[in-house]
């Protein structure tokens, strides 16, 4: 009751912000806490928006992914070691690799650096939170709820089978009877859901909530990598909802898309499908790139060379990248002519790439590396990220794409994109980030174990997959003949990926050990410039005690940089505090424009998802009352959120309060 | 540093017009819905481009209730624009009824696009073409529905006094949805009932 | 100080040096050394037009690029370990410093990418039509899993059609259309030509040629279902002479050969096997299953999976389902006398 009485005066329409200072365990601060704190217990747990806590739980939900990924490819592994070998039956293998692919592109990768930027983005833009916290945490339940779909088939035997990219006319009804790839058509829809609202917080997060005076030239690196993601995302995903839901539709209702006999075209799947697909290939690596051109530069104690040429090529190899969708088509027949023009594009693509290498080579050669466990894992990025770059730039070469199409070339050249430039940036990431997240140290010792078995099994098992391609090996075979040559390649690529399985293990023992046992951080443990280092390990869930005023790019930097550049005030600024709110800026100069009101923790998120995602189950199992009703309650969740709220001053304040708020 | 500092100013509070995050968000959300109906004619346009069908398989269609229904949807667009027009000028029962003009307006396209689908003799199982007018004019017509809901939100909300000239942000917003929905049409028209007067 | 930032900056270059080498040499030597040489290999042997060209861009490429990978990896490795003078620590260097790094590296980046750019679409012209126009054509249907094989001719007496094993003339350019009567399948024998895919609704084109007599090996590349992995053909070039008579032998219809054993197979084969299999010149007229009226003249059966030994085509008949389980062949339950006896028939049909 108090509460409400004392947050009237928010209700004003306008009004000077308080300027201030408000130290830790001083009355302001007390009553930041009290404005933010999340309630204990299990309501708090379902009702949270802090983007911290659903940044860890997306961090916490991807690795789980991670690790069941990872187990299904131990198994193919252990099948493929040898030749003719019978440990699973086809079909078993094609789910194997089908849940694989699914596991790792689509409840790994992306959610995985979703979790990083949740977590990091407000506290790097000097915010209280996301710009739509509540769309935050939905954007969470949605990729629960959808990994939890796509995988509900998968214990009755009936996961999807068609591969990742599940090709009609393979996947349509004729072919494959079973729910499975209703599963998957209707679970890509509803994690699509998940990725297209969380791209959206991250875009108007970037453009409105950064602190005063943090121009668009003075963001960390880092946030333009998630933020072009976000903008393809925005673009890409309903590619691939459309047509895994025209799919959904033929094989339920009789459509005639993909079906030959009525004039449906097998090909209008690979367009659809790719021109969602190359796309999403760079929103799961240019966010972890950001990690490397974010955190590297802190282990060189020295800014990264090349900010605007980096934040300009990652722009760039995104704007390319939704013109090279045919380079995963080289071999359907089409003409030469448009495979030239794709080719000479997938080249092409490589420059801006080229653009980051150098980059980063240059900020570790001129400046003073620490070897720490994350600069090593930075430092390897590098390595892997040029090998899958060039193994890249074979493929995009049409004529010889036309032999290393569908062979494990392409399965080496896809493993050094996606583990050399995701899971190595991401577990460097969390040995960075760890003692913010946990405020805790990671065991140095464990740590430097960790990388040299991840990289040296990474690479005895995956190189050897470029040779088994070499010598025609194709992807997606569950047994091979002796005499094919490719035994050996096997048996090292087999014991290759165990030792990189140990390596994780070894990591993920290090997060247990840690957490418990790590040395405690204080706020900026690695002497780091940007302002997630300026609070304290953990942050407190209001973040900031003061919006910071932002001068340059490197804020804990200032003092020591060697060129003149602006100071930023971080200890005195906008309090804040009639309610949850943050500043809203302008989307270029930064400049404050609006005080917003953030809404509190709100069951509305996790029903919603709740009830939309039961409602695909009941499409998916055929209940058409249930679905109706689940719909239902949907629009009436829906319509709950939106409804205008005095306390966010979406609607005019009544006169009463207003005569109240100026008495009191 | 003290020129970023102007701390005495006076900044508006809570959710004002275009300077909500809500109105950003929307423009967001066009964004990736425009591209959703992007997608969605360009497979019509691909499937067509390699059909050996008959295409439309019952000839030309019919313009005359299109055509109307077109421009009825246009005074819907006239009619919310000057209701959000209204709001800002304090009008507040103007912009209530032209809010209503817009709904019965929004109802009334939705009706007749319903005759128009049972008058087809075909349907979304019967040929390619069948699937692809259904699909296309069905997502729209599934956002006109979602959009009338909207627009009968914020007649209830206008109707409850909760907006007037200096907090209108969802009719801002829920407006330009509208628009958009509306704009999506005059593609979706174009696609499928006036290009083919041009093949 | 000096030294022993040197002795790590070598140690750890010839840590990563030796992982390079050990991780390419150890598994091409040793792929190598086992049997020979690897049939569905591309890059070390090629032996036509269409897929020669395209050997050479690979090796120049993976030349290049290993290059290219080599120094940057020299460059990362002194960038790490390189010397640094002992300047105050506590001074942090300006971001403008650097930048050469990337207009020289891009620079040339980009100056190898157009190159390779060029020189790829200029081999893709060369591969895309053969010199000469192709003396023969034929279409090849994917089923799962298995590879139909029709011979045209302009006099249509002479067409004929056979199963998973194609003969080409030598030195000649062949012309091959593909077809699938179900799932997306890739036509792709490394050797001759690379791959293309068969789409339902679509006719594809591609032109193979071998200049070299012997058999070469192929295999479906797009994944088509359970059995994807066993779907496998194999190309024999032969001088013109050899397959004239082969194609004269493929048009005949099945010798009537007449035993008592014979017999007894030929009923049991119209009984149990016309339903998918054709003979020509018998009543089985089946479609769904490769045409077996010369499959005698094969030299691998089951697409692939097993040599077309007697044994082999026993246990095929009567084990299909554990040799490629999910197969359309079912495993026939047959008694001693009924597998001898289908025996002795498949071996009549040379």
């Amino acid at each position: 009751m108090s509460n409400a009485s004392q947050s009237t005066p928010g209700l004003n329409l306008t009004r000077v912000p308080d300027v201030g200072s408000a130290p830790i365990g001083s009355a302001a601060e007390i009553r930041l806490a009290q404005l933010w704190e999340t309630a204990p217990g299990w309501r708090g747990w379902l009702s949270t928006v802090d983007h911290k806590e659903i940044g860890i739980r997306y961090l916490v939900t991807a690795f789980i992914f991670l690790l069941m990924g990872g187990t299904e490819a131990l198994i193919m592994r252990l099948q493929l070691a040898r030749p003719d070998q019978t440990l699973l039956t086809p079909e078993q293998y094609s789910q194997l690799f089908t849940m694989h692919g699914i596991t790792m592109i689509f409840l790994y990768s992306a959610p995985m650096l979703s979790g990083f930027s949740n977590y990091l983005w407000p506290l790097m833009l000097g915010s209280r939170d996301m710009a739509f916290p509540r769309l935050n945490a939905i954007s969470y339940w949605f990729f629960l709820f959808a990994g939890i779909f796509l995988y509900a088939s998968f214990p009755l035997g009936q996961a999807p089978n068609a591969g990742w990219f599940d090709y009609v006319p393979f996947a349509g009804l004729d072919y494959n009877t079973g729910p499975n790839i209703d599963v998957y058509a209707l679970g890509m829809v509803l994690l699509g859901i998940s990725t297209t609202v969380g791209s959206i917080n991250f875009i108007v997060t970037l453009f409105r909530t950064r602190a005063p005076g943090m121009s668009i030239n003075r963001v960390p690196i880092i946030v333009w990598g998630t933020f072009t993601a976000s903008v393809a995302n925005v673009f890409a995903i309903p590619s691939v909802s459309l047509v895994f839901f025209l799919l959904w539709l033929d094989r339920q209702t009789g459509t005639h898309f993909f079906d030959v006999v009525n004039g449906g075209k097998p090909m209008l799947w690979q367009h659809l499908f790719w021109m969602f697909g190359h796309p999403w290939v760079y929103a799961v690596v240019l966010p972890a790139m950001g990690i490397v051109s974010e955190a590297l530069p802190t282990f060189c104690r020295r800014p990264l060379v090349g900010y605007s040429a980096v934040a300009l090529s990652t722009m760039a190899t995104m704007l390319l990248g939704f013109g090279v969708w045919i380079h995963h088509m080289f071999a359907t027949g089409l003409p030469a002519l448009a495979l030239s023009f794709f080719g000479a594009a997938s080249m092409v693509i490589s420059i801006p790439s080229a653009v980051a290498v150098f980059a980063w080579i240059a900020t570790i050669w001129l400046g003073r590396p620490v070897f720490k466990t994350p600069f090593l894992y930075f430092a390897g990025f590098v390595f892997l990220f040029v090998v899958g770059g060039l193994s890249g730039v074979m493929t995009a070469a049409v004529p010889l794409d036309f032999q290393l199409n569908e062979t494990y070339f392409v399965v080496a050249h896809l493993h050094y994109v996606l583990i050399g430039i995701n899971v190595f940036p991401v577990v460097g990431g969390i040995y960075y980030w760890f003692p913010k997240f946990f405020g805790r140290m990671m065991n140095e010792t464990l740590g430097k174990w960790s990388f040299w078995v991840m990289f040296i099994g990474f690479n005895l098992g995956f190189f050897p997959m470029h040779l088994s391609g070499l010598l025609g090996m194709p992807r997606r075979i569950y047994t091979y003949a002796p005499n094919m040559g490719w035994n050996t390649v096997n048996m090292i690529t087999t014991l290759g990926s165990f030792i990189f399985a140990a390596g994780i293990l070894i990591f993920l023992a290090n997060v247990f050990i840690s957490l418990k046992r790590g040395a405690i951080a204080h706020s900026n443990p690695w002497d780091a410039p940007t302002l997630e280092w300026a609070i304290p390990s953990p942050p407190p869930a209001y973040n900031f005690t003061v919006i910071p005023f932002v001068a340059s790019r490197h804020p804990l930097w200032e003092d020591r940089l060697d060129e003149g550049s602006g100071r930023s005030i971080l200890d005195k600024g906008y309090l804040l505090m009639e309610g949850r709110e943050t500043i809203g800026t302008t989307p270029l100069d930064a400049k404050p424009d609006i005080i917003l009101k953030m809404p509190g923790d709100s069951y509305a998120p996790f029903l919603l998802a709740l009830s939309t995602s039961l409602a695909f189950a009941g499409l998916l199992l055929h209940w058409r009352d249930f679905t109706a009703l689940m719909s239902l309650a949907c629009t009436l969740s829906l319509t709950a959120w939106m409804w205008p709220s005095k306390a966010l001053v979406q609607c005019v304040p009544d006169i009463n309060q207003d005569k109240g708020a100026a008495h009191g | 540093m003290a020129e970023a500092m102007q701390t005495d100013q006076a900044l508006p509070v809570g959710s004002k017009g275009k300077l909500s995050s809500g109105w950003w968000g929307m423009l967001a959300l066009i964004a990736t819905e425009a591209s959703l109906f992007g997608y969605l004619l360009f497979a019509y346009f691909y499937l067509a481009s390699q059909t050996e069908q008959h295409w439309p398989p019952d000839g030309l269609p019919n313009l005359l209730v299109p055509c109307l229904n077109t421009l009825i949807l246009l005074a819907s667009s006239i009619s919310i624009w000057a209701s959000e027009r209204c709001i800002k000028r304090n009008r507040l029962r103007w912009s209530f009824a032209l809010m209503a003009i817009t709904f019965a307006l929004g109802v009334r396209f939705v009706v007749i696009q319903l005759n128009e689908w049972s008058k087809k003799t075909y349907d979304m199982t019967t040929n390619l073409y069948g699937s692809l007018y259904f699909t296309i004019t069905g997502f729209h017509l599934l956002h006109v529905i979602v959009g009338l809901i909207i627009v009968m939100m914020l007649l209830l909300w206008i109707a409850l006094g909760y907006f007037d000239d200096r907090r209108h942000a969802a009719i801002t917003i829920g407006g330009l949805y509208w628009q958009f929905v509306n704009a999506v049409w005059l593609f979706e028209f174009t696609s499928l009932y006036l290009l083919p007067y041009l093949y | 100080m000096k030294d022993s930032a040197f002795r790590f900056c070598n140690r750890a270059a010839v840590k990563c040096a030796f992982i390079l080498i050990a991780l390419t040499a150890a598994p091409v030597s040793a792929a190598l050394a086992e049997n020979g040489i690897a049939p569905l290999n591309y890059f070390l042997h090629s032996y036509g037009p269409a897929s020669t060209p395209a050997m050479y861009l690979g090796w120049v490429l993976v030349a290049l690029l290993l290059i290219i990978l080599a120094v940057i990896t020299l460059l990362l490795i002194r960038a790490v370990f390189r010397k640094r003078s002992s300047e105050e620590t506590l001074i942090i260097k300006g971001e403008a410093q650097g930048m050469r790094w990337i207009y020289i590296g891009t620079a040339i980046s980009t100056g190898i990418l157009f190159s390779l750019a060029i020189y790829s679409l200029v081999t893709l012209n060369i591969i895309a039509r053969p010199a000469q126009p192709p003396a023969l054509t034929l279409t090849v249907t994917g089923y799962d899993w298995w590879w139909k094989v029709e011979y045209e001719d302009d006099d249509p007496a002479r067409r004929f059609v056979t199963a998973n094993e194609i003969h080409i003339p030598v030195g000649q350019a062949v012309l091959v259309k593909l077809k699938s009567a179900d799932v997306i399948h890739a036509f792709w024998a490394p050797a001759l030509a690379g791959k293309t895919q068969m789409i339902p609704g679509l006719i594809n084109q591609k032109w193979l040629q071998a200049d070299t007599e012997g058999v070469y090996r192929g295999q479906c590349t797009q994944y088509c279902g359970v059995q994807h992995a066993h779907m496998g053909l194999e190309i024999v070039a032969q001088n013109t002479a050899d397959f004239r008579k082969w194609q004269d032998a493929q048009r005949k219809t099945a010798a009537m050969v007449s035993a008592f054993d014979v017999d007894a197979g030929r009923n049991l084969f119209l009984d149990r096997c016309a339903g998918c299999h054709t003979i020509r010149g018998t009543g089985a007229v089946g479609a769904h299953a490769p045409d077996l009226t010369h499959l005698k003249s094969r030299r691998l059966i089951a697409a692939g999976r097993l040599t077309n030994t007697p044994e082999h085509l026993a246990e095929w008949i009567t084990h299909a389902q554990e040799l490629k389980p999910g197969a359309r062949m079912p495993s026939m339950a047959l008694t001693a006398a009924e597998i001898s006896g289908l025996s002795a028939f498949l071996s009549t049909l040379n």
